[in-house]
């Protein structure tokens, strides 16, 4: 069958290979482009939020490229995003499509659901459960490494002399990554791309600034959705972390990993109260970043985006409370690339002016 | 001289007030509620509440800016969930309120912000009573005795509201103990649900005084509360996947009941400009109505710019439009007969 998925940061390299060894044929959504928003702001309410526009237009074009299965996650709420799956299959209904949308929720919600999905593939795809383990196995190991390349080019990036390079080294590397299918291919084809990326030349001298990047998941790791915001800081010389990468996501969700505690233990005193998404995390995250010697912190959500609001609104006190300068920027379908730059760099001027003032201050 | 205990007139109070009402005046304690909503009161929100914010939650900012200078213990329940035994939670700026107020608005008198969380046991809700007595120094029998009468209190309010009370007459009623004489039922030829969150439906500034409108114009409008709560509960089954929210799960619930138990002329749905959850709810309930024998669909979008007329432009063409409908299904209805 014809199964495809949506498209979030770079893990479509691991996913295509996940649904090809499941049996299937994959159809690699198109990169999301002014088409995708047009097609999906057209077909979704008004007032949802980007992601659930941006993934109604991608289901949209990979129904035109013949895709019959949709594979996506789901979730607990309260956040929106848990219940896109149930109307992102109406709204196909209703549009006279019968693609089938599988909506994979966390497995505590229900295990036996989760795994009669998943048997349901590997039957139509005539694969069993051991190679199910095998491809899990495979797939994580990609998955892991994409995530390290992704590190490792906005580490550089902020401290390449020639602008660009960065990136275009690392598109060969998603590219190299792409050819790996097996674990020891894939081992290789890191060890290649790091070597890679390490040969870019950089000025050691420079001290970039540290901007924490917090918000909701979905555009803080999908680069069309945030206006490419890290590869925009990492050539004005920013160094950018982000709060999460989609292999932390899943260990964190399975229960492998605490790495949320701290920022949950740092944001009780302003928000003592789960709110979904992760909000609570953009409120503990941007304390601890204070903590960490960073020089800012940006705010990434989608316009209505409930949890970041909320959010937001505690975020002016802590802002204020540990000397941190926040933005935040809310991101739609209108969202101007040229508008975003002028904010950022006003944000990167205040930050290189205050660490200036406290250098001198320093030294006095 | 007794404590005063505030308590903003939005949000949950439109369903939940008669419990604490009852509650907190048989402690012996004094209950002040901001005056209903105002002009004064959503400038007040709009100016205190962060900007990206709906207009219901700027609103609630708004009712408790405006009564923090004249009480003692502001109440600010975190609503959190309020069916036993199940996940069904509310909107994220409920959950996180009582913070979003703390950090929004200076010289805040001390607030009792505990968790409402009836999901976790069966005694959850005597449990909470104590929490909150015991933070204004009361415990023992007089919290026992008065959770019980808070309980009644609360249950004839609901009760009230289904047997098709208005929701003023009812809250009245569990307020003042004026037992008003039930306003016989004209018969109207419409029959409207309009569905929505109680803090649009029965804040008749906010809605530009939609409920009383519509009976002018010859309309019954039927609201969610209106809905027997075992039959709403039964149309849960409906939905492959509940909702996450109880205020949604109860429209669209209500929603279906309107569409397949009792019959109405059409729906309109009141939502606030914004409003996440109702993003998906209004796609939801508009697929829902259309799908089912095709009944007219409204969708009222209000906000803090709310205009009267524009409000009554609209609803005048679709209740003209619902009886010119229901014209010509009579007519068609004589000929064959």
């Amino acid at each position: 069958m014809k199964v495809s998925f949506p498209i979030m940061g770079n893990s479509y390299i691991a996913f295509k290979q996940m649904i090809e060894e499941m049996g299937h044929e994959p159809i690699v959504p198109p990169m999301p482009s002014a088409r995708t928003m047009t097609l999906g702001t057209a077909n979704s309410p008004e007032f949802a939020c980007i992601p659930f526009k941006i993934l109604m237009g991608t289901y949209l074009e990979v129904i035109e490229k013949g895709a019959e299965i949709i594979i996506s996650s789901g979730g607990h709420g309260p956040c929106r995003a848990g219940y896109y799956g149930v109307l992102h299959q109406k709204i196909l209904n209703e549009l006279g499509y019968d693609t089938k949308v599988i909506i994979f929720d966390s497995i505590k919600m229900g295990y036996r659901s989760f795994l009669g999905k998943l048997n349901y593939l590997l039957k139509t795809g005539n694969s069993s459960w051991w190679t199910m383990m095998k491809i899990y196995r495979g797939v994580w190991d990609k998955l892991i490494a994409l995530d390290e390349i992704e590190l490792l080019s906005h580490k550089i990036r902020p401290l390449e002399t020639k602008k660009g390079i960065t990136s275009k080294t690392y598109n060969d590397c998603l590219n190299i990554m792409d050819t790996a299918k097996t674990r020891k291919q894939v081992a290789e084809a890191r060890e290649e791309c790091f070597r890679l990326l390490d040969t870019i030349p950089r000025d050691p001298t420079r001290k970039p600034l540290k901007i924490g990047i917090v918000g909701e998941i979905y555009v803080q790791i999908e680069p069309y959705a945030n206006l490419d915001i890290q590869t925009t800081l990492g050539e004005m010389g920013v160094y950018t972390k982000r709060g999460i990468h989609l292999t932390e996501w899943w260990t964190e969700t399975t229960g492998q990993t605490h790495n949320e505690k701290a920022a949950i233990a740092a944001a009780k005193p302003y928000l003592d109260q789960l709110i979904g998404g992760h909000g609570i995390l953009s409120v503990g995250e941007t304390i601890l970043h204070s903590k960490n010697g960073y020089d800012g912190v940006i705010q990434l959500a989608p316009f209505s985006c409930i949890p970041e609001i909320v959010a937001k609104g505690i975020l002016s006190q802590v802002s204020r409370d540990h000397s941190i300068p926040v933005l935040t920027i809310f991101l739609d379908e209108q969202t101007g690339k040229a508008g975003l730059q002028t904010r950022l760099e006003a944000f990167t001027d205040l930050l290189h002016q205050r660490r200036q003032k406290r250098l001198e201050g320093a030294l006095a | 001289m007794s404590k005063k205990i505030g308590f903003p007139r939005s949000l949950f109070y439109f369903l939940y007030f008669p419990f604490w009402n009852t509650f907190f005046t048989e402690l012996g304690f004094e209950v002040v509620t901001s005056l209903p909503t105002t002009k004064y009161s959503l400038d007040l929100g709009v100016k205190e509440a962060v900007n990206d914010a709906c207009m219901p939650i700027k609103l609630y900012h708004g009712h408790t800016a405006e009564i923090k200078d004249k009480v003692d213990v502001l109440f600010l329940p975190r609503m959190v969930s309020v069916r036993k035994l199940d996940k069904e939670t509310f909107c994220p700026k409920f959950l996180g309120l009582p913070d979003m107020i703390r950090n929004s608005i200076d010289n805040l008198p001390p607030i009792i912000d505990e968790k409402v969380e009836l999901s976790k046991g069966y005694f959850a809700q005597w449990k909470l009573s104590q929490r909150v007595a015991e933070k204004l120094g009361k415990t023992g029998w007089e919290v026992w005795r008065a959770y019980k009468k808070s309980r009644k209190v609360q249950r004839e309010y609901i009760e009230d509201m289904a047997a098709g009370m208005e929701q003023q007459a009812a809250m009245d009623k569990a307020v003042y103990g004026k037992n008003k004489i039930e306003i016989t039922m004209l018969q109207k030829p419409i029959k409207l649900a309009i569905l929505g969150y109680p803090y649009l439906i029965y804040d008749s500034f906010i809605n530009v005084g939609l409920l009383e409108k519509l009976e002018n114009m010859g309309v019954e409008p039927l609201t969610v509360e209106m809905v027997p709560p075992k039959r709403l509960e039964a149309q849960g089954k409906n939905l492959e996947k509940q909702l996450f929210w109880h205020f949604s799960n109860r429209t669209m619930r209500a929603t279906y009941y309107y569409i397949k138990e009792k019959k109405v002329d059409g729906i309109v749905h009141a939502t606030a400009f914004g409003c996440g959850p109702d993003a998906m709810v209004d796609k939801l309930m508009e697929l829902e109505a259309k799908n089912n024998g095709r009944i007219p669909f409204l969708t009222l979008s209000l906000d803090e710019h709310t205009g009267e007329a524009g409000v009554m432009t609209r609803i005048e063409a679709f209740v003209d439009m619902l009886k010119i409908r229901r014209r010509a299904n009579e007519s068609i209805i004589s000929n064959n007969g």
